[in-house]
């Protein structure tokens, strides 16, 4: 691997870090990754909390044995698989494209 | 202990009554053909000399997919076959809640953390950490803090290989479980000195797939049993349970007894949804991966498989309750952790019980190597270069030979500890490792890639203060002193059993609550009252981190 072997003078990485194509791929990944973030640690911990504080809420029973609280917990699964499945099918499509398209541009430049 | 029973659900029977359940020679035998089949596949494909990247991270020789496997098969360590089953065998729904918050967690590393750290880093985490900050001390602050939550680590693993045996080998007597530990510890530096990380992902992908597979198997065992109803095995969880009776379907029953284990829980959420993501032994599967796409899909694998996993310990678990009972499982050896395997046992007697309880054994095995490589990397990569040699060059085959040498040291401490160790509950020890790796690795993790401004003084302000205040406040915790007796004049469930001995000055289990935020905070502080920052090595690292410069091109062309 060439981790250690970079060109250290005229810095090709501060350059790219500066255009615009670049400014776009990191809005672009903090724009999905952040909000998306924040979206389950809130769902978390609004079932912790419910849980903690309001046992007899998510003892409800809804049918059978089968009770509120399970099925939030169940929810949790499903938001986990969610979530995993949109952001590799976005990341796959949306991102890598335009991160690949970078650095093979990174590539050029250095390789003259 | 996080997962003892309530007190009321049973009365104290002697340990002595207590028989082997099984056919100890047969458990034997099974764990015994696990470990020659796997020392085999290392045998075979261990590749002449290794360099550091071969022995540390297999030169990132793996697929995302296997890599997944293997990442499920090191997060789906002894804790949550027998603690969770267990927790939730005893405590119903809050064993359920536990396990959920070891699976959000994931989609912290999913989408924060596995891709960026591969992109940036090559064979430990502290090169990830100290990309663009000064090497030597946050080299040193990352490999510390690495070794102390592989500590906490290892120490639950030995321990849960300590109580699984004297439930397995009909062994009670002190002795007979240390010798147990003991070989334990020898196969596992075997596996790490013989086949380095490629034979231990190899192990732990064999052993992923057992875990899985056994586990499915019970699950569709148990709902078999109550006619594929989810509904009608709650039911024979409750009807098996009367002390805990319906609750069992609600939270509540462990951590909702007052407002002090409602913070507890919320404290201890906090730990495992922030704590995956800084725990060393994952952090390093990214590395045995090519590319960042290579290491989400890993991730991917692994939270499916996880997730699975997690939904047939709720039926295993609950099926542990009703199947056998509060009672057995509190009377057995293991207690709680007993669970899953007295569970095998009911349904399919002692040949069943052998092979989950080899299954149990090849777990702990297959986890505790995972982190001796870890830590054994970070003590020759990070530690040994930045303190003995002062950073200078070091021939790399010394450096793997110090390694080496670092895996047998750690094998051999974490025998030791575990014998110490043996009585704690597994699950607990390794919610105190999250609680280290959330306080004093995600913080500065996230600032170093996520913010510009950080630098060094941050760095060792969170990654120190992160680590000591956790460490100080579970010394002066009820976990080490000073919980009530559970039976009037009885020992005391803290760790220094005399209940007479009290120094438990911070009431809750789990110190995430404070030591998080604390992290945090003390990054952010250290960051502003410093100027240092380095514009070419921040532009250097957020551009690869992005877009995978330098890994992705080593290895296409």
């Amino acid at each position: 691997m060439s981790n250690e072997a970079r060109t250290q003078g005229d810095d090709p990485y501060v350059a790219v870090q500066s255009t615009p194509e670049f400014q776009d791929l990191r809005r672009k990944f903090r724009g999905f990754v952040f909000p998306m973030t924040a979206f389950f640690l809130v769902w978390y911990f609004v079932y912790v909390l419910l849980s903690i504080f309001a046992p007899g809420f998510m003892g409800t029973k809804v049918f059978g044995n089968i009770t509120i609280g399970l099925l939030f917990g169940l929810g949790q699964f499903v938001t986990t698989f969610a979530i995993t499945f949109i952001y590799a099918r976005w990341a796959n499509r949306e991102f890598d494209p335009a991160a690949d398209a970078l650095g093979a541009r990174l590539d050029g430049d250095k390789e003259h | 202990m996080a997962f003892t029973a309530l007190p009321t659900a049973l009365p104290a029977l002697p340990a002595e009554t207590t028989v082997a359940v099984g056919n100890p020679t047969l458990n034997i035998a099974i764990f015994a053909g696990f470990v020659l089949v796997t020392l085999a596949v290392i045998v075979r494909i261990a590749r002449g000399k290794k360099t550091a990247g071969e022995f540390y991270t297999a030169s990132g020789g793996f697929s995302g997919r296997q890599n997944g496997v293997a990442i499920a098969g090191d997060y789906l360590s002894a804790a949550s076959f027998l603690g969770i089953a267990g927790a939730i065998a005893l405590q119903g729904y809050d064993g359920f809640l536990y396990s959920i918050g070891f699976l959000v967690a994931w989609l912290v590393a999913l989408l924060l953390v596995a891709e960026l750290m591969r992109n940036t880093g090559r064979l430990t985490m502290a090169d990830v950490l100290s990309y663009r900050l000064k090497q030597r001390p946050v080299r040193i602050a990352t490999a510390t803090s690495v070794l102390a939550v592989s500590f906490f680590y290892l120490l639950a693993q030995m321990a849960g290989a300590g109580g699984l045996v004297s439930l397995l080998l009909g062994v009670s007597g002190e002795a007979a479980q240390n010798l147990v530990i003991a070989v334990v510890g020898v196969v596992m530096i075997a596996y790490v000195l013989i086949g380095g990380m490629r034979g231990t992902t190899w192990v732990q992908i064999i052993k992923a797939v057992l875990l899985i597979a056994a586990t499915a198997i019970m699950t569709v065992w148990v709902l078999g049993k109550y006619g594929l109803n989810l509904s009608s095995l709650f039911q024979g969880a409750i009807d098996k349970n009367p002390a805990v009776g319906e609750k069992l379907l609600e939270p509540g029953v462990k951590y909702g007894k007052n407002l002090t284990t409602k913070i507890d829980f919320i404290s201890l959420s906090l730990a495992l949804v922030l704590g995956t993501a800084g725990l060393p032994h994952v952090l390093q599967r990214f590395y045995t991966v090519p590319t960042s796409k290579q290491a989400r899909k890993s991730v991917e694998w692994a939270i499916w498989l996880i997730g699975g996993f997690y939904l047939l310990t709720l039926v295993v678990g609950y099926g542990a309750g009703a199947l056998v009972g509060p009672e057995e499982i509190n009377a057995a050896p293991g207690k709680a952790n007993s669970a899953a395997p007295l569970l095998a046992f009911e349904l399919g007697g002692s040949t069943f019980l052998g092979i989950i309880s080899g299954i149990a054994f090849a777990t702990i095995l297959a986890v505790v190597a995972g982190l001796t490589i870890t830590a054994s990397a970070t003590f020759a990569h990070d530690i040994y270069r930045e303190v003995f040699k002062r950073g200078e060059q070091v021939a790399e085959e010394k450096e793997v030979r110090v390694a080496r040498i670092a895996a047998i040291v750690i094998g051999v401490v974490a025998i030791l500890g575990g014998m110490l160790a043996k009585s704690q509950n597994v699950a607990f020890l390794v919610a105190l490792a999250f609680a280290v790796a959330a306080s004093a690795n995600l913080p500065t993790i996230l600032y170093s890639l996520f913010w510009k401004r950080f630098n060094t003084r941050g760095a060792l302000w969170s990654i120190y203060g992160g680590l000591i205040s956790t460490i100080v406040l579970i010394i002066f915790s009820p976990v080490v002193s000073g919980k009530a007796p559970l039976t009037e004049g009885g020992p005391s469930p803290s760790m220094i059993t005399d209940p007479n001995v009290d120094f438990s000055l911070f009431p809750l289990d789990n110190p995430g609550l404070v030591t998080i935020p604390l992290a945090f905070f003390l990054g952010w502080l250290g960051t502003v009252t410093s100027k240092e920052f380095n514009p070419q090595k921040y532009a250097e690292m957020e551009v690869r981190s992005l877009t995978g410069h330098g890994v992705a091109k080593a290895l296409d062309h």
